[in-house]
């Protein structure tokens, strides 16, 4: 099966839209609920037979739930490897899902319901994973509409669920809730003050938790960080997002305290450090993933300090996702191998931030 | 080289048994090294909940039982143990006592406090899964060649039908 990703609502790209609160340093915000459906054990025990009946009967079941109803679904493993990948730079689907880890490709009958800013898998860790992005810090606004996905989804099928326990998930670190609410932020002001340690360490005693861009396991890359509730049990979905908001608001106020005292302490330094990042974007004829990410976190930085104008943030998160390795093979119709892909992905850049950028010397 | 269970996977488990005094090679996919009761530590899968996992340990090494498994799926405290994963809703039943624990370990409380769930009942839909479960069930009986219990389930099914 081929992938066409035009024919996904948004591209399932809603979320970079650049159109919320503090756009400029929060890219996304997602809330992700875990839920099970009774009567069938969790997709990694499940036989194959088993995966495809709770998939048949969610993709059933869809036709009548108002938020699914015009919904893309992809048969995850039925995608060649550079589709799945695809999927996974664009975060609709997880690591696991598209099977980028293992050796035997991805697991049976995943699929993935995709809609302009919401999606569910199905046939991950847990039988559905309903997640609900928006662009710029809105949690609340995420968490409302995963609230109503939730209850639509959950009056079409039967959710495993216990009176004590909540809801039932296969990872004991998700029961309860199993909601996990997260941002996607970028931290560089506090990366470049040394700062940074701090604040991750004040995360986790305020019951977060902080990965990379790509979720669970991914390392973090060109300061992109994500922060999440650690906890799913004992407090309910609104008091857990609230702390996540409550948490993150002062971490943007001190993200941009740093960048005040970068510009006040360091200024030609930090000036002169992000426009050869501008300059090399902009002139490079190769550019390898990491390279990439790490220059355009400088320039999203330019134009968070008003260094650079012109250049849209709806453009920087653009490029951070179609600069990636399947995203290139898609524009050019073909496999790319790492080489021709640095080639490709320096084009690409060279191209978006010529069109757009103008300079303000 | 090929799982000489499955004649699938790739064999990752190379054993040396002996049988009646003869040794004997045995090279197994970890699925099928699993099935037999091998435990593996080649591909563990790699994630980030080491805090979590190592409490499981801790806790299991605190426990006895390591042996109850969940009548429903068949997964045992060890297998959870290892993975850090519950097989089925059942699971949560089957080892309450130690998950309460590590719950309370994990998220400093076991009882929900979020939104409430109302399980239907009594319609079609719930008697559809019914049905798929009491068939799977059915189907798993028959691979262990429980012939009695497989006898029973299906009375049940035709009762539902």
């Amino acid at each position: 099966m081929t992938l066409d990703p035009s024919l996904l609502p948004d591209g399932g790209l809603q979320w970079l839209s650049a159109s919320g609160d503090h756009a400029g340093i929060v890219i996304s915000s997602r809330i992700r609920l875990a839920r099970n459906l009774s009567g069938y054990a969790f997709p990694t025990r499940a036989r194959e037979g088993e995966r495809l009946r709770v998939l048949h009967q969610v993709r059933e079941a869809a036709a009548r739930i108002p938020g699914l109803r015009d919904a893309a679904l992809v048969r995850v493993d039925e995608c060649n490897a550079q589709d799945r990948l695809l999927l996974h730079e664009r975060h609709l689907v997880s690591r696991e899902l598209a099977g980028l880890d293992a050796t035997q490709g991805p697991p049976g009958a995943g699929a993935v319901f995709v809609t302009g800013d919401a999606g569910v898998m199905v046939n991950e860790e847990d039988h559905l994973r309903l997640q609900v992005f928006r662009s710029g810090f809105d949690i609340g606004g995420a968490l409302r509409e995963a609230e109503r996905l939730d209850r639509e989804v959950g009056s079409e099928v039967a959710y495993a669920w216990h009176p004590e326990f909540g809801f039932l998930t296969s990872c004991p670190t998700n029961t309860g809730t199993g909601m996990r609410a997260s941002v996607l932020i970028h931290l560089p002001g506090l990366v470049l003050t040394q700062e940074i340690g701090k604040v991750l360490q004040g995360l986790q005693h305020m019951g977060l938790t902080y990965r990379g861009l790509y979720g669970e396991g991914s390392e973090v890359l060109g300061n992109y960080f994500q922060i999440s509730n650690q906890t799913t049990l004992g407090r309910g979905e609104d008091e857990l997002a609230d702390q996540l908001v409550r948490v993150v608001r002062r971490v943007i106020e001190r993200e941009e305290e740093a960048r005040r005292v970068l510009l006040r302490d360091a200024g030609y330094i930090i000036e002169d450090k992000l426009w050869r990042a501008y300059g090399t974007l902009r002139h490079a004829r190769t550019l390898p993933a990491e390279e990439a990410m790490t220059l355009l976190s400088g320039v999203r930085l330019a134009a968070g300090l008003n260094l650079v104008s012109g250049l849209s943030v709806y453009t920087l998160n653009k490029l951070l996702i179609f600069s990636q390795a399947a995203h290139l093979a898609q524009a050019a119709g073909r496999a790319l191998t790492d080489g021709e892909a640095n080639l490709a992905r320096a084009r690409y850049v060279r191209q978006v931030l010529a069109a757009e950028a103008r300079l303000t010397d | 080289m090929v799982c000489d269970q499955c004649k699938e996977r790739d064999a990752v488990v190379h054993l040396t048994q002996i049988v009646a005094a003869a040794v004997a090679q045995v090279h197994l996919c970890e699925r099928c090294a699993a099935e037999r009761g091998i435990e593996t530590t080649v591909a563990e899968p790699k994630h980030p909940l080491g805090d979590f996992l190592q409490a499981v340990q801790q806790q299991a090494s605190q426990l006895p039982g390591d042996l109850a498994r969940c009548a429903y799926c068949g997964t045992s405290l060890r297998e959870f143990r290892a993975s850090g994963r519950l097989g089925c809703a059942h699971c949560y039943g089957a080892f309450e006592q130690s998950l309460r624990e590590l719950l309370r370990r994990v998220h400093g409380a076991t009882r929900h406090a979020g939104w409430r769930y109302e399980p239907q009942d009594g319609d079609v839909l719930e008697r559809r899964v019914q049905l798929e479960a009491l068939r799977d069930r059915l189907q798993r009986a028959i691979d262990e060649e429980a012939f009695e219990t497989a006898a029973a389930l299906r009375d049940q099914i035709r009762g539902l039908e």
